[in-house]
């Protein structure tokens, strides 16, 4: 290949401002991309994927600098360029599509107007002209009613779609490189598909160079020509995406590639004379006058993990609300070894408070900031098992060393001095605390990188054969319902489609959209799209989803 | 639609409310004032007898719950009463010409206090919104710190210092306007405009700073959002990214800055007023209740009190119009 790659970033460094000084966030990548080429660009969350695509389009966010190195885009030095030179190309010939499309449409504008603001500001199209290619390229990326969904308010669309509709206006003025920054992580797995299979389609269609930067290892595969994967900042290895998968030569690659091992072993069958832990029978309930779940049941049993799995907006969390009498049900009952539990919360006992415990996603948000570890851990302890002084210390220093954190070290620390990671162990503690025998964890790995999430699930695990637990865990991950569920149970729209054990539920034959489910679930092997979407035949994929739209 | 319409009427109905309670503070407040207005009008010669008669005729003996609803029933009509000061003159001299009624004496000075705050409203919005849309644009600058230097310095120094200072270059070193705004029915409207301009230039720099710097703010808060970003990454001018992008998004908190502002040119402009002789609503308020003439302070409270109501009530409604959910519903 003699031809000049597109883009050339040569030891490019950034740093970050913080506590008063600039802190590393990259330490000198090299970056080359051919034209028409697709790199895909992974690594854990805080490796510096976003920056370091915003660094190839010569934009740095506030409080971050590019301190060293240099960024070519077609021979042209961004990084020395004025501003008005790069306004020239930012848009036109260099395109961004962002990971949550509902937050980067402006809501003031319909989707149409910010379509060509592009083209029409930078001189390439008249407005009319690129009204209609806009109609063009929605049409070209599926969407659904392309000639009327442009007049539309970001917030009357849905996330598939808006994220479908910033892919074309990206495309709008032809740029010769798209920075595509997790565009699919905040899709439901079904939706993905779509987006993916949109994505990939009209990057080869127009030949344009992109860089698809992602924490997910099966979507990358799917996208990309050459995998590039970051760690804090350093570049780890470089490779074909075929190599890359069949024969990573790094340490950390091939841990990456391992965390999708992690599988309990499957337990025997539940004895048909077991009273189980918790009952939802036939519950119904709203929001206000809005429906949401539909005669809803399902048992859970003791040392056992139900995983509850849906799309959003199915049910999921709301079921776990029910349970945990926070949403009392419209009709229905919550039992709990096998005594019916008052609906609200407030009219339970504290012992059948007690019973219950909860999980939070965001470990961040469930701490409470201004309180130390010992005293968030300590709280349920004194509340539900009357403890005081040095036994409540023992206590709390014991459930410390049950979630592997070193008492003495993390006792007096505050949450935010603490990782992700910890800070959920934090919230598996707090909820251990109670000494229950029922614990939802509502999406606990959702926010977590996969190696991190991985030891939280260990933990679970451990935790559940000691202390003989049952988890409810609502989970939209299907790679999680294989590494530990016993049971599984599919949501949607607020009704159960299907529920089973494991390793029925990953059997065929499925209700039709426990299978849509299930094959939409990226795969680590790069044919997987393409195969898939040859089976499900490529013009229907939107009628495939159909469903939930 | 129909959510909108519902949220307005609610709105409404609450303002009318609102507007209930504070018929009865005003009556109570006027009523706690020391001293009655036949004390005042008679002064020293008051005997007891003339001073009952008085009370008697403009029915001050009544107890002041009847009172009340006599009054609230009247204004709920239009009719505000009659003024005590005109309702004596016409009973001393004997020639019972015909009453002024408050409504009557305050329609005039409420008019020209209206094109007054319209005038100044006119200059300053726009003025402050210019002036807020580029200091955000070139946020930390020269041009910025000049800006808020100069708005908080004009909102931080008493009225009448701005009207003399006004005066001073721009009528007696400068003879640009006239420093007397003795303006009348039937004045020519070129002519109103150019007595009224002094008092309006006054006005404006007391309410830029506020508009200003929560225009600047508003649109600051923004710059960190997502779509702003994806504006700058689509390559836009900076002047279009706060204008086009950021603008819409801030209207609310700036509509309501601006209403309470507006607020302020009906009812707080007294000072101004008296500097420039602007024969305006504030000064009649000041002067009846020297004499405590009560149907016209309460009227006028009433007044102030309604145009703050409505004015907060536009702009709540025009916040929620402002927002495309509300707007355009799924």
């Amino acid at each position: 290949m003699t031809e000049e790659p597109l883009l050339k970033m040569r030891g490019v460094k950034l740093e970050g401002r913080s506590d008063e000084k600039w802190n590393p966030i990259i330490n000198g990548v090299d970056l080359t991309l051919a034209r028409g080429e697709v790199l895909g660009l992974i690594g854990e969350s805080g490796a510096g994927k976003s920056t370091l695509g915003l660094a190839a389009m010569g934009y740095t966010r506030d409080g971050v600098r590019i301190s060293d190195g240099s960024v070519e885009f077609d021979g042209i030095d961004l990084l020395k360029a004025s501003a008005a030179v790069k306004r020239e190309l930012l848009g036109k010939r260099i395109a961004y599509v962002a990971q949550s499309a509902a937050a980067s449409f402006n809501p003031a504008h319909k989707l149409m107007d910010q379509h060509c603001e592009g083209p029409v500001q930078h001189g390439v199209m008249g407005r009319a002209e690129s009204e209609q290619d806009g109609i063009e390229l929605y049409r070209k990326l599926r969407l659904p009613n392309p000639e009327q969904i442009g007049f539309r308010y970001p917030h009357q669309v849905s996330g598939g779609q808006l994220q479908r509709c910033m892919t074309a206006m990206a495309m709008s003025c032809r740029p010769d490189l798209i920075i595509f920054d997790e565009p699919t992580t905040a899709l439901d797995v079904t939706t993905q598909i779509e987006v993916l299979a949109s994505i990939r389609d009209i990057v080869e269609q127009f030949n344009t160079a992109a860089i698809y930067i992602t924490h997910d290892l099966a979507v990358v595969a799917q996208m990309a020509d050459r995998i590039k994967v970051l760690l804090k900042g350093d570049e780890v290895e470089t490779a074909d995406t075929r190599t890359m998968l069949s024969a990573p030569t790094q340490e950390y690659t091939k841990s990456l590639w391992a965390v999708r091992s992690f599988e309990r072993p499957l337990k025997p069958a539940v004895l048909t004379s077991a009273v189980p832990v918790v009952s939802v029978q036939n519950v119904d309930a709203s929001y206000g006058i809005v429906p949401v779940l539909h005669d809803v049941s399902f048992d859970m049993y003791e040392g056992r993990t139900v995983a509850v799995v849906g799309e959003s907006g199915s049910g999921k969390s709301t079921a776990a609300r029910c349970i945990t009498g926070l949403l009392p049900p419209k009709m229905g009952q919550i039992l709990v070894d096998g005594q019916v539990m008052p609906a609200d919360y407030r009219k339970r006992s504290k012992d059948q408070l007690r019973q219950v415990q909860m999980i939070y996603q965001m470990a961040d948000t469930a701490l409470n900031p201004r309180m130390s570890i010992g005293q968030i851990i300590a709280r349920p302890v004194e509340f539900y098992l009357g403890l005081k002084g040095a036994e409540k210390r023992k206590k709390v220093d014991a459930l410390l060393e049950q979630i592997e954190l070193e008492p003495t070290e993390y006792y007096n620390r505050l949450p935010s001095e603490l990782s992700g990671g910890q800070k959920q162990r934090i919230g598996i503690a707090r909820a251990l605390a109670a000494e229950p025998k029922f614990i939802i964890c509502d999406e606990v790995t959702s926010a977590l990188d996969q190696l991190v999430a991985e030891g939280i699930l260990r933990l679970l695990a451990r935790l559940q054969d000691q202390l003989s637990l049952s988890y409810m865990f609502i989970t939209h991950d299907l790679a999680t319902v294989k590494a530990i569920a016993d049971e599984v149970v599919v949501m949607k729209d607020g009704r159960v489609v299907e529920q089973g054990p494991k390793q029925e539920m990953f059997q065929p034959p499925h209700h039709p959209y426990t299978d849509l489910l299930l094959s939409s679930v990226p795969e680590m092997d790069p044919d997987w799209l393409t195969n898939l979407l040859e089976e499900r035949g490529v013009d229907n994929i939107g009628d495939a989803a159909v469903g939930k739209m | 639609m129909g959510s909108v319409l519902k949220i307005i009427l609610q709105r409404l109905a609450l303002g009318f409310l609102t507007l209930l309670i504070v018929s009865v503070v005003i009556f109570t407040a006027v009523n706690l004032l020391p001293g009655d207005f036949a004390q005042s009008i008679l002064g020293q010669g008051a005997t007891p007898e003339a001073v009952a008669s008085i009370r008697a005729d403009l029915g001050l003996d009544q107890p002041p719950v009847t009172r009340y609803f006599q009054w609230l029933g009247g204004a709920l009509q239009g009719d505000l009463g009659t003024s005590f000061a005109q309702a004596n003159f016409a009973s001393f001299t004997g020639t019972d010409s015909g009453a002024t009624t408050v409504a009557q004496q305050i329609a005039p000075r409420f008019q020209n206090t209206m094109f007054l705050a319209m005038v100044t409203a006119a200059i300053a919005v726009p003025f402050a919104i210019t002036l807020g849309i580029l200091a955000a644009l070139y946020r930390n600058t020269v041009f910025d710190r000049a800006t808020n230097i100069f708005t908080l310095t004009s909102i931080s120094s008493p009225e009448f210092f701005l009207a003399y200072i006004l005066i001073l270059f721009l009528a007696v070193l400068n003879p640009i306007f006239p420093s007397l705004s003795n303006i009348f029915e039937g004045m020519p409207f070129s002519e109103r405009l150019e007595k009224s301009m002094l008092p309006a230039l006054t006005l404006t720099l007391v309410v830029t700073a506020h508009m200003m710097r929560m225009t600047r703010a508003a649109i600051i808060n923004l710059l960190a959002s997502p779509y702003i970003e994806m504006a700058r990454l689509k390559g836009l001018s900076p002047m279009r990214v706060i204008v086009k992008h950021a603008l819409p998004n801030a209207l609310a908190p700036i509509i309501n800055v601006i209403a309470l502002n507006l607020a302020y040119l009906i009812t707080g402009v007294v000072v101004v007023e008296v500097v420039f002789v602007y024969p305006g609503i504030g000064q009649l308020f000041v002067d009846s209740v020297k004499i405590r003439d009560i149907p016209i302070v309460q009227a006028c409270c009433l007044i102030f009190a309604t145009a703050f109501i409505l004015l907060n009530l536009t702009a709540d409604i025009m916040s929620i119009l402002s927002n495309p959910r509300l707007r355009h519903p799924k």
